[in-house]
């Protein structure tokens, strides 16, 4: 059945704009389904139709011709020879060389080139040019180029919602991958959105992450198996221990269970030594440092907490913020809390209040970085508020060397593995401190801001010439250090541990006269004591505030009026310079000055 | 005749000359005191290298030429001195 419509138009009508009118639909045609038809058809169902969306394209194969190849050999013949000397027989050649020697310009070039010749020969017989003179002098390693690090790469976080980075931890063989802990560690302001993922970069794509780690809670640390590169150890921020095997997934293999958790964010977690290479332990700020043994991570092997009166109670715990431990010393460790307090233990004591040893105090604020100097264990290095310092085990009433106060708090730092007297420092301002107490003493020897924002985490590779450092947005930035900072300096040894030493015996010598004074004092202070008493009146508290408004009032009234006083002084000089004006402007002028007096009146009501 | 060979001897008598050779424009060699092998293959190549530098210092400047062309090797040192028809060559173990 044919479907035609036909459309009629004069010949003079051609070429006519077009004239368009609205009409309503009209049916032309319509097909009523033959169900007879159906029949002829075969139903298939279900029908399974292959539909690929892509560019279609063709396959070809193409037969180039065939070069025809051949191997063959080339005889090479003395050349150069004139056509009539065949260079084969010996006669011939003879006698075209003897003539040659007979040619006058053949003697004439031999006198000359022999004399310049034998001027040369003899050069060489007389002089040996190549001949190195300061031998046995070993190559001084000038280091005159000044520090530098330059950044060499950058990892963002793929999530949308930036995360702080907290933790790094670099892959124990090759240095090739590195670990990243992403948490919000501020108190509930978390987004609900936020993921919990953690990455793990590989250095060579900065683009996306090699693998993901997903556990159940943000993780505020992460560590790998120094003996076994596929295990990581997570704490997260929910106060339970994860372990991941990266050749089983993304998923946690092992994680432990939230009654005999810490009630707290885990703050640190170290791998110990131990020959199963299984066993590792974390502190969290709820004051308690606890054992764990991987494979059974539904409870801790041991508990300590950290109480410094000794009695073990957990109300009078110190949150621990961040842990040490040095595989060179295995039953010690050291717990760096939130109120600014470097604990000393010993896993090994009898008793759990023995267990701590002593206390180191002087930071201001929460200690975020504890570590040993790999070279002198016996000094450590801490960082907290807006100093780093330096301590002594032998000196515990305050550290052997500090910085100066900066002007923002310090949030990471490290010892370079290479060199005793280096150590890197991170700040809130983003800025990246590379301190080296053998050349310079006030100040870091490098300062680099790495980021706009504060940077949280730093870790230094074991070659002391890569490190990474984390940023508020999660970005990790891979820095380069100058040769001159990662390769250990002649006699730098000695001298960090004499500057170590020395550093020591003074803070020693300061102590025992401390001491000395305050012996002294406590028996003045004895004989003085009733005296003092009667003295002092008894001021109950809302006394002392009233005291305490009205000197604080009096202080700005003064500072007021000060200023008053210097405010008119500089206008009645403002005013004698402007007298030779006209008199319209000193009317002007006039009603300005009224004009400020009474703002002024206004600000002394 | 005499005072070339003469010249030649005492060049070929002072201390640490290996060989001696004079070697004509077009790559043959005259005179020599290597055998034939080594001879035509220091010859054809050192006057491919001698035609080379020269070329170069002139190129640089136009009113240069190539006066003395040294090798230092590892074992020897090869001396080559340029003429326009010729080319002299000694090979010298220079004492160290």
């Amino acid at each position: 059945m044919e479907i035609v419509y036909v459309y009629v138009k004069k010949r003079s009508e051609f070429g006519k704009q077009c004239n368009f009118s609205d009409r309503q639909a009209e049916l032309n045609i319509d097909i009523a389904p033959n169900p007879e038809l159906a029949e002829q058809f075969v139903e298939r169902n279900p029908v399974d139709t292959g539909i690929q969306c892509s560019t279609s394209m063709s396959e070809h194969e193409a037969n180039t011709e065939r070069f025809e190849m051949e191997t063959r050999g080339v005889n090479h013949i003395e050349g150069g020879w004139p056509k009539d000397v065949n260079p084969l027989e010996l006669e011939q050649t003879i006698r075209f060389r003897k003539k040659v020697e007979k040619d006058e310009n053949y003697i004439n070039a031999i006198m000359q080139l022999g004399s310049v010749m034998e001027h040369c020969i003899k050069q060489n017989n007389a002089i040996d040019i190549y001949q190195e003179y300061f031998d046995d002098e070993v190559a001084v390693e000038v280091t005159e180029e000044a520090p530098s690090a330059k950044t060499i790469n950058v990892f963002r976080d793929p999530q949308e919602i930036k995360r702080p980075a907290t933790h790094l931890s670099w892959h124990p063989d090759g240095n090739r991958k590195l670990a990243v802990a992403y948490s919000c560690l501020d108190f509930q302001r978390a987004p609900e959105s936020m993921s919990n993922e953690s990455y793990i970069w590989d250095l060579e794509n900065p683009n996306r992450p090699e693998i993901t780690l997903k556990p159940s809670s943000p993780l505020v640390t992460l560590e790998y198996n120094p003996k076994d590169s596929h295990v990581l150890l997570g704490g997260c921020y929910n106060g339970q221990i994860a372990c991941w095997d990266t050749r089983k997934g993304s998923l946690v293999a092992e994680l432990s269970t939230i009654e005999f958790s810490h009630r707290d964010p885990v703050y640190g977690t170290i791998w110990l030594q131990s020959k199963t290479g299984t066993e590792c332990f974390s502190a969290s700020t709820d004051g308690q440092v606890m054992w764990w043994d991987i494979r059974k991570l539904s409870e801790p092997t041991e508990v300590v907490i950290m109480d410094i009166s000794r009695k073990e109670q957990l109300e009078h715990a110190l949150g621990a913020i961040s842990l040490e431990f040095e595989s060179t010393l295995p039953t010690k460790f050291m717990v760096g809390t939130e109120q600014g307090i470097v604990i000393s233990c010993n896993r090994k004591a009898k008793t759990s209040a023995e267990k701590i040893v002593c206390t180191f105090s002087g930071h201001h604020g929460p200690i975020y970085a504890l570590q040993r100097n790999p070279f002198y264990p016996k000094n450590f290095l801490t960082v907290g508020d807006w100093t780093a310092r330096i301590w002594s085990e032998d000196s515990r009433e305050s550290c052997i060397m500090w910085t100066k106060y900066h002007m923002a708090y310090l949030t990471d730092g490290a010892w370079s593995p290479v060199r005793p007297a280096v150590f890197f420092t991170t700040k809130m301002d983003g800025t990246l401190d590379i301190w080296d107490f053998v050349f310079k003493q006030c100040e870091p020897a490098l300062s680099l801001k790495v980021c706009d924002e504060a940077l949280f985490c730093l870790r230094v590779q074991d070659n002391g010439c890569f490190m990474a450092c984390g940023s508020q947005l999660g970005t990790t930035t891979l820095l380069e250090v100058s040769h001159g900072l990662s390769t250990l300096q002649r006699n730098e040894k000695n001298m960090a541990s004499s500057i170590f030493e020395r550093e020591t015996r003074r803070e020693k010598i300061l102590e025992a006269r401390h001491r000395e004074m305050r012996l002294k004092e406590k028996g003045k202070a004895e004989g003085k004591d009733e005296d003092f008493r009667e003295e002092e009146p008894t001021m109950n508290p809302e006394e002392l505030v009233a005291k305490v408004e009205e000197e604080f009032f009096d202080i700005i009234f003064a500072e007021l009026k000060k200023k008053e006083t210097e405010a008119m002084k500089h206008k009645q000089k403002h005013s004698t310079k402007q007298r030779p004006v006209t008199e319209d402007d000193e009317e002007e002028e006039t009603e300005r000055e009224e004009e400020d007096m009474g703002t002024e009146e206004e600000t002394t009501a | 005749m005499t005072e070339v060979e003469e010249t030649l001897k005492r060049i070929q008598s002072h201390k640490g000359v290996i060989g001696t050779m004079v070697v004509n424009a077009e790559g043959i060699p005259i005179r020599t005191t290597l055998d034939n092998s080594t001879t035509v293959q220091y010859a054809g190549l050192l006057h491919q290298l001698t035609m080379k530098a020269r070329s170069t210092v002139r190129d640089i400047d136009p009113q240069n030429d190539l006066t003395f062309l040294r090798i230092r090797s590892k074992k020897h040192e090869i001396m080559v001195a340029p003429d326009k028809e010729y080319l002299l060559i000694v090979i010298q173990n220079p004492c160290e």
